[in-house]
């Protein structure tokens, strides 16, 4: 892993994604980094497309906003299309491909989970699909210590919801370990 | 000072959490966009330490309660931002003519008027000074960190109560939103000012002879408290005489503590020919230059930052103008504590403006840009 890794959590509002990047800089920070969350306010955040920005680092971080994303979530077409043509080919791209679909270029790393469906049809609750997603992006890019992420999952999460958001947390690993799809969303798709 | 594990924390949070810290026991004020959760922190942590959280019908009221529970015992803190800000001016001047604690913090954003309600600006720096009408005296902190948020409240509250003097915080939107890691020391392990609770038999609110410790309403002193000139019993009065003595003390008490109240910071190169000077979230862009021209490529590059911004830090600007060849200020409005540097400077720098005004906040690229063009 790199030192500097700057994470952009991308969506719609409503997903969770801005408590996704709570819930991972909080986890960075019990994993002893620097960390910096922030997030987009405003009209966007309020039904519209919703953005967050996690920059974790052993250096001390200065300037605060993520502008050369490591890793970059997308958890719906808009969001997708807005995002991925602003990264650099190395950029870790992750998307749902429950509502994710399109081409893209071959030199981009681009994976793809079906985050949501996995939420609903195999834990029974869409709302965990956020803690999925960190899952899947934890278990690609090693950002911070597993069992320190599914210990500030916990602590975080309402009480009794704990275990359901680890066992998210940890469905997302398995996702990853699957491998992407080849029936679903962009990783059907043919590389233009 | 002691530090405790590191936790994650918002910086609007943490102003609440130094100010609890620093013994506030009072809120009152009517929340607005980015300073929404310092009133909310407040509302959830105040009734916890036997504080009291009152949401009032506007910013004019809350400020008004502000001062009367100030002056009725209790730390008191207010929060707002542009709109409410405006508003808090005329009552904000009193407390400063009646020599009344209180901290105001405001979270500035996009103005004039309602603005952009969500995007960070510095455009109410000359307001902080200017703002209330008279010759008054103003004390300003602009935090550039989430630590700084919290350290420079405490330190609000504290110079606030020492000196009887209200005390502002000019956070902005990205400070105030963003969230990072930092280590709290726990309560109990801070310099907290202390009221005093022993007052001479003699004790006079505006003694003539200097600063007196506030004693609160009901605690065996009956005075006069208003925003007319006034004698040192707080009675008014139009004599030219006490009126000029009365304008110097509340100035005068500023500068005989100038060294408790002014915080700058410089980093980089030991002789420099370009200096930085910011403040609030700029600061963090500025940093960032520093930390590649000086310690990564050692270029005669430095910073200043400003965490005291009023009163202005004159001798520090006057002594960096000496050394270096221009000064940058970058800035999150159209020019205003550049002139004060220019000010201070007197000619023997080139002062030079980095002014951003769209919303965005001014990024490492176009202060290096600009040191850039200096340094060849």
């Amino acid at each position: 892993m790199a030192n500097r890794q700057e994470i952009l959590l991308t969506g719609a509002g409503g997903q969770g994604l801005i408590l996704a990047s709570i819930v991972l800089a909080n986890a960075a920070v019990n994993d002893n980094k620097n960390v910096v969350q922030t997030q987009s306010y405003g009209p966007e955040a309020r039904g519209g497309a919703s953005m967050s920005g996690v920059i974790i680092d052993i250096d001390t971080i200065e300037y605060p906003k993520v502008t050369n994303p490591t890793v970059l979530l997308c958890m719906n077409q808009a969001s997708f299309n807005k995002y991925m043509p602003k990264v650099k080919p190395d950029c870790t791209i992750i998307v749902d491909s429950t509502f994710v679909s399109g081409s893209y270029s071959d030199e981009f790393n681009v994976q793809a989970f079906p985050i949501t469906r996995a939420a609903r049809e195999q834990l029974g609750r869409e709302v965990v699909a956020n803690m999925l997603a960190l899952g899947v992006i934890n278990a690609a890019t090693g950002l911070v210590d597993r069992e320190i992420f599914r210990d500030s999952i916990f602590k975080m999460a309402p009480k009794g919801s704990g275990e359901l958001n680890q066992e998210a947390f940890d469905l997302g690993y398995r996702l990853y370990e699957e491998g992407t799809g080849q029936d679903i969303g962009v990783s059907a798709q043919t590389p233009q | 000072m002691p530090e405790s594990k590191p936790v994650l924390m918002q910086g609007n949070e943490a102003c609440a959490v130094g100010a609890i810290h620093a013994g506030v026991r009072f809120y009152a004020g009517y929340p607005i966009t980015p300073s929404t959760e310092v009133a909310e922190q407040m509302a959830a942590r105040l009734p916890d330490v036997g504080g009291v959280f009152i949401q009032m019908e506007d910013e004019i009221a809350g400020m008004a309660a502000v001062i009367g529970a100030s002056i009725g015992g209790l730390r008191a803190i207010t929060a707002t931002s542009g709109p409410g800000f405006s508003l808090k001016q005329e009552n904000f001047g009193y407390a400063i003519m009646a020599e009344i604690p209180c901290v105001v913090v405001n979270v500035q954003r996009m103005g004039p008027s309602t603005g952009v309600p969500t995007a960070p600006a510095q455009g109410d720096m000359m307001q902080a000074r200017w703002g209330t009408h008279g010759d008054h005296p103003v004390i300003a902190f602009s935090p550039a960190s989430v630590y700084e948020t919290y350290y420079l409240t405490i330190a609000a509250v504290n110079l606030s109560q020492k000196l009887r003097q209200p005390v502002l915080i000019m956070l902005d939107e990205v400070i105030g939103h963003m969230r990072e890691k930092v280590s709290i020391p726990e309560t109990g392990k801070l310099m907290v000012e202390k009221s005093s609770s022993n007052v001479p038999s003699d004790w006079k609110p505006y003694d003539e002879k200097g600063l007196t410790p506030l004693v609160p309403f009901g605690f065996g002193h009956y005075y006069h408290v208003t925003g007319l000139f006034h004698d040192q019993y707080g009675f008014p009065t139009g004599d030219p005489l006490q009126v000029e003595r009365s304008l110097d003390r509340i100035h005068d008490k500023l500068k005989k503590y100038r060294d408790e109240i002014m915080f700058t910071n410089y980093i980089g190169h030991k002789e420099p020919r370009v200096a930085i000077v910011t403040y609030g979230c700029t600061v963090r862009s500025a940093r960032a230059v520093v930390k590649k021209a000086y310690w990564q490529n050692r270029l005669p590059v430095g910073l200043l930052s400003l965490q005291t911004v009023w009163p202005f830090p004159d001798k520090e600007i006057e002594a960096l103008a000496e050394q270096v060849d221009v000064i940058i200020v970058p800035e999150m409005n159209m020019g205003q504590i550049v002139g004060e540097v220019e000010r201070y400077a007197r000619g023997k720098a080139e002062v030079v403006p980095l002014n951003r005004y769209d919303g965005e906040m001014i990024n490492p690229d176009q202060i290096s840009e600009e040191v850039g063009r200096w340094l060849s």
